[in-house]
């Protein structure tokens, strides 16, 4: 299938942005087979990044005042998003910020509840994310946190100094996506075995698995299973 | 058997003659001694490993080896719908399903945007489910801090209390553990007849076996001198450790996410918040004790609504494109398709069977973006990473689970103490390794 017989963005407010990338074509993952559905000529685009303008509404503008002054210029971009605030911030600055955000007395995120990683393949140039959820207990306010890396150079600096609950945390991160936390103070494997391979949370590393024969019927693996998504 | 290497020489203990080992140490005047403690180690809960540094009996050093129960579900769930992810989570921290299905499902209902249209006699359901684990889930880790400190009584009392709750469990859903009970949406099937009086008598019979065991080991003078002032953790401590749940309670701090940030309609219920000020294993065993009788008190106001207000509800959000078509029954091999449902889709209806069979093989869309759902588990707060693409299966779903977290106060809690001493310590932090591991 060609790019000029896609369906074009739908007209109207979003006119502004560009037609995002192709996620993906056709239906239940069945392809050079002769298609008489007409389902074969699906497309499915990528959603647009988000990314939102002032006032963010509820308690978010406080804390964005608070944090501007200190890591305005490291905020990439804000995305409120489902009553959710999303900082995404430059890794140079992640620690500085992090810092900040822990101790301004109008901020106090003092608990972390740890890292989280996202594999996002065709995101390029930030393929790798790493999440941090904060919460203030003194404001009873929660933020997120979202640094990115390209997958050809996965650093982050290391956060362990700010939260030492992330030592774990970060461990894991680096299991499963292969982050490299700069700064750590032991970033080893803490699920895998040592010797192990790979990093397992990539979308690029397979699930695995053996077809299931049960009464004479074949089950595929998961992964290879017809997909709907 | 010993070696010699860099850092001096290594005595290794694995199967021979005792007596020839003892000679052969007692010729060294060095009393540094390394032993593993676990994976294998009953009073590690599951395979929790413990490298331990000992000076005679004191521990130097304490260093926590996890992993031993990895199974992948994170990854798994990238594969499977939306609704199968519940299967795999309600696995994680298996004394507390209800809690990892309700943290997830609740991130699920963010990001469709339908958490104000869950029926109220569903949320009332998920509550009361959640409460009656809470009180499971802490049974057990009384029960195995009894025993592991050499009680074996708390442990009898601590698992037959917790039978009665499994066994009301398995009248309502069908299974004892690993329920699947939350799904996004709703809960999967309504409370069977007869499950009302059957909660009721549990409530009438519970808190007197609660104070049995309180008579057991509130006052026992072996029970408090192993487990008063040790394994000490202070609010700095466990701001800085990230520890949540009964630990940073008993650490002074009232910091319960079902009256901070409530959720499932938990701002409607009467209950307080235990707090102990001594931020040690005992404090952490009253906690517990008391969020049991608070448990107690919402389960049965939450059983009041379902008999009252909330009587003949619907448990599964009216949205035909979300919530989960078949109608369980319980039949003569257990809670299966009911055969009004089967017999509708069969026999009468080809949309009704198209529909079935869309929405259970290929699930639903759930619109792209991310969200954390957080929960109050028995051990903290139990918090989902959700990340969708927009598809029908999760893209990422990340746990935060309060055990993984927890764990890492294992050193600062332990070293520096005796050996003795790790057992209790363990035991408060109440580990559970599906959880740590997922």
């Amino acid at each position: 299938m060609s790019s000029d017989n896609l369906p074009g963005v739908p007209q109207g407010e979003a006119t502004e942005q560009a037609a995002e990338r192709v996620a993906r074509t056709g239906m239940f993952g069945a392809k050079g087979t002769g298609d008489t559905s007409g389902y074969g000529r699906l497309v499915v685009r990528h959603a647009p990044q988000l990314a939102s303008e002032r006032p963010y509404g509820s308690y978010f503008d406080e804390v964005a005042d608070a944090l501007e002054p200190v890591a305005g210029d490291a905020i990439e971009r804000v995305v409120v998003d489902r009553d959710e605030i999303t900082f995404h911030i430059a890794r140079e600055r992640l620690v500085e910020a992090m810092r900040h955000l822990r101790d301004d007395p109008a901020l106090r995120f003092e608990l972390s509840l740890g890292v989280s990683g996202v594999h996002y393949p065709d995101e390029t140039g930030a393929e790798l994310r790493a999440v941090y959820h904060l919460c203030s207990i003194t404001h009873n306010r929660r933020v997120r946190v979202e640094v990115s890396c390209p997958d050809s150079d996965r650093h982050i600096p290391s956060t362990v100094s700010v939260y030492p609950t992330h030592d774990w945390h970060e461990r894991e991160t680096y299991d499963f996506f292969g982050i490299i936390f700069d700064g750590h103070p032991a970033l080893t494997r803490i699920e895998m075995p040592d010797d192990w391979e790979g990093h397992p949370q990539r979308k690029d590393y397979p699930l695995g698995g053996i077809p299931v024969e049960y009464r004479g019927a074949e089950t595929p693996a998961p992964d290879q299973r017809r997909s709907y998504a | 058997m010993s070696t010699t290497t860099t850092e001096g020489k290594v005595y290794d203990v694995a199967g021979q003659d005792w007596d020839e080992l003892v000679e052969t140490v007692t010729e060294t005047a060095e009393e540094r001694l390394v032993i593993n403690m676990g994976p294998q180690h009953p009073s590690t809960h599951g395979v929790l490993r413990l490298v331990l540094t000992l000076d005679g009996e004191t521990v130097t050093e304490a260093r926590t080896v996890i992993g031993y129960l990895h199974t992948g579900i994170e990854k798994n769930m990238e594969f499977r719908t939306w609704t199968q992810g519940v299967t795999f989570v309600t696995r994680m921290d298996y004394l507390a399903p209800i809690f990892n299905e309700t943290a997830y499902c609740m991130g699920v209902e963010k990001l469709l945007g339908i958490t104000d249209r869950i029926p109220e006699r569903a949320q009332a359901i998920r509550v009361m489910m959640m409460e009656l684990n809470r009180i499971s889930s802490h049974l057990v880790a009384l029960a195995t801090y009894g025993l592991e400190l050499g009680a074996t009584t708390p442990m009898i009392f601590g698992f037959r209390e917790r039978e009665m709750i499994l066994d009301l469990f398995e009248y309502i859903t069908g299974l004892r553990m690993n329920m699947a009970y939350v799904r996004p949406g709703g809960v999967s099937v309504d409370l069977p007849a007869g499950a009302v009086d059957k909660i009721g008598e549990f409530l009438k019979i519970m808190p007197k076996r609660i104070k049995d065991m309180r008579k057991l080991l509130d006052e026992n003078p072996v029970y408090t001198r192993r487990t008063k002032d040790v394994a000490y953790l202070d609010l700095t401590g466990c701001m800085a450790l990230g520890i949540t749940g009964p630990m940073l309670r008993a650490a002074g701090l009232p910091w319960d996410l079902r009256k901070s940030q409530p959720y499932c309609g938990y701002e409607t219920y009467e209950f307080d918040v235990p707090t102990e000020k001594t931020c040690d294993v005992y404090g952490r065993y009253l906690v517990r004790m008391a969020e049991m009788e608070e448990s107690l008190k919402i389960v049965e106001q939450a059983l009041d609504r379902l008999t009252g207000p909330l009587k003949g509800g619907s448990v599964m959000i009216d949205d035909k494109k979300i919530g989960w078509p078949s109608q369980l029954a319980l039949g003569p091999d257990g809670l299966g398709n009911s055969p009004d449902h089967i017999a509708h889709i069969m026999g009468s209806s080809m949309e009704a069977l198209i529909h079935h069979f869309k929405l259970v093989t290929e699930g639903f869309r759930v619109p792209a973006g991310q969200v954390y759902s957080a929960v109050e588990s028995p051990r903290g707060e139990l918090g989902a990473h959700v990340v969708s693409d927009g598809g029908t299966r999760p893209f990422r779903v990340h746990f935060r689970d309060p055990s993984f977290t927890n764990l890492q106060a294992v050193p600062a809690t332990c070293e520096g103490g005796m050996i003795a001493d790790v057992i209790s310590a363990v035991a408060s932090i109440d580990p559970v390794m599906g959880g740590v591991d997922r």
